[in-house]
């Protein structure tokens, strides 16, 4: 169950595209309007051709397990219930990667290469979080 | 120009280490700069550069005017968490050579009883905001979660296990029980480790570094100012600072099993003109087991993916081939932000070393890592 001491994401100038995608239940990825790079997470400036002009494309949700770790002890009171969780680092297929709540016991026998599919879930505190679960 | 010989650890000092001290962080930051400042014969007002190892540390000012020190010639400071300790010995150096100061003080301390402990701390940051806005709401709180997928991918890439994880921390509770001043005074075997409760898997408690409170300080001065100090001469033979790809995020690295170090050190090898096999005795910072292991590869202690089986039969014990962290590391003496591994470091190179002196030793390297893969070596030599 989602609890309202979680923390929150801060969004900014640069990130308010993604969280308001998000909302909406997709996964959004920064783009370069010059050189066409994708970025993520999302910042100011294309580390390519240095352009502070970007747009965004919409995410398949296609992605592959990079490696994880399981929490078994919570760092943060808002996450003590949650105990043992799945945090996976996954290859999106457009290319950049992000870090998701992954859905499937700790003991679940995890392979680089698992192919997982993107969605959000929308919490009761009002954020949106990026769960994977295995395709 | 080369900055190698041209500065010298003159003085180191040290509090006891231990977990509840009644001191302040500033108390501890100053007892251990009032201790390394006479261990190199000096008087406080003979300081001008000062660096603070910034987390907790208290700004320069805070030591100039508690010191009275009238004409502070020098400041700065870097923000590479673990790093930093010795990635300030290099801007020290650097600004000796340069003639801007003559004996630079870094001071740290900590008190993390009374104080931000590291996972909540490091939200705060700068150098990890994003990590803070994208991974800390789901729920990757603390070093430990940010991590252990790096150590998961060595292990899944290169059979890497927590058996071999465990050698590490064997090695260095060893050293410290030796050593004395250490939070931890009891011996541990292999099947402690693994018997340990998981944490954030693949790190078990015993991968994990202890939170301690204490202070350590060094004073760095020009290397021929050794001949007139009161102890013997460690010089700086070689020394840099990495950054690795993707420093923001650990999530986004490329290669997720190479730190910052693996830039630094072909460099400070080159600077030094030595390799690793000559290195008698190495610190090594150790915040998770596997973050040694990690850091011996990229090194060049041996291949990619070999770092595991490297550190198996007491290969860091006192008497094995590469002895590692003689004071117990972070695992087990203290964690002082790696300024403990320089302090010791300067120790066994002087042959002050104690119980776990290394015998004869009169080349080694200290290492720092810090923040999300920042890493900063030093290789130091009896003058």
């Amino acid at each position: 169950m989602a609890t309202t001491d979680k923390p929150l994401p801060h969004e900014t100038e640069d990130s308010q595209p993604y969280w308001a995608k998000a909302k909406g239940g997709v996964l959004a990825i920064q783009r370069c309007a010059d050189c066409g790079r994708l970025r993520h997470y999302p910042r100011l400036v294309c580390d390519n051709c240095h352009s502070l002009e970007a747009d965004w494309i919409d995410a398949s949700g296609r992605a592959v397990l990079h490696s994880w770790t399981v929490a078994h002890h919570a760092f943060h009171p808002g996450f003590a219930g949650d105990v043992p969780y799945v945090l996976a680092t996954v290859e999106l297929e457009e290319g950049p990667r992000a870090l998701g709540i992954l859905d499937c016991p700790a003991d679940a026998g995890l392979k680089p290469g698992m192919a997982v599919t993107a969605r959000f879930e929308q919490r009761a505190d009002g954020a949106s979080e990026l769960h994977f679960a295995p395709a | 120009m080369s900055l190698n010989g041209k500065g010298a650890v003159t003085g180191i000092g040290e509090t006891q280490y231990m977990r509840g001290s009644p001191k302040s962080a500033f108390r501890l930051q100053i007892e251990a700069s009032l201790k390394a400042i006479e261990d190199a014969g000096l008087t406080p007002k003979d300081i001008d550069g000062i660096i603070p190892i910034g987390i907790t540390g208290a700004p320069a000012e805070a030591f100039a005017t508690n010191f009275g020190i009238e004409d502070l010639r020098f400041s700065a400071v870097a923000p590479l968490g673990g790093a930093s300790g010795i990635a300030s010995v290099q801007a020290a150096v650097a600004a000796i050579a340069a003639g801007i100061c003559n004996h630079v003080l870094i001071p740290s301390g900590r008190n993390v009883t009374s104080g931000a402990r590291a996972g909540v701390r490091i939200h705060q940051m700068p150098q990890f905001h994003l990590v803070t806005e994208f991974e800390y709401p789901l729920g990757a709180i603390a070093p430990a979660q940010l991590y252990a997928p790096m150590a998961r991918r060595h292990m899944e890439l290169y059979g890497t296990s927590s058996r071999q994880f465990a050698e590490v921390a064997v090695a260095m509770r060893e050293h410290a029980v030796m050593h004395g001043n250490a939070v931890m005074k009891k011996p541990i075997t292999i099947e402690d480790h693994q018997n340990s409760r998981m944490i954030a898997d693949p790190f078990r408690l015993l991968d994990c570094s202890l939170e301690s409170d204490g202070g350590a300080a060094l004073v760095i001065s020009a290397a021929e100012r050794v001949r007139d100090m009161r102890q013997p001469g460690v010089v700086i033979a070689g020394i840099a600072e990495g950054h690795p790809d993707s420093p923001s995020s650990i999530t986004q690295r490329p290669d997720m099993t190479r730190l910052g170090i693996a830039k630094a050190a072909p460099r400070a090898f080159a600077m030094a003109g030595v390799s690793p096999a000559e290195i008698q005795v190495a610190e090594i910072y150790d915040c998770f087991t596997y973050i040694v292991i990690c850091q011996l590869e990229d090194m060049g202690f041996c291949k990619k993916g070999e770092g595991g089986a490297f550190v198996e039969n007491g290969r860091l014990r006192l008497g094995g081939g590469l002895p590692t962290n003689t004071h117990g590391g972070l695992l087990s003496q203290a964690h002082m932000l790696g300024m403990n591994h320089v302090v010791e470091l300067v120790r066994q190179l002087r042959g002050q070393g104690g119980a776990t002196q290394v015998e004869g030793a009169e080349i080694g390297l200290a290492t720092g890592y810090g923040d999300l893969g920042d890493g900063a070596m030093v290789i130091m030599r009896r003058a």
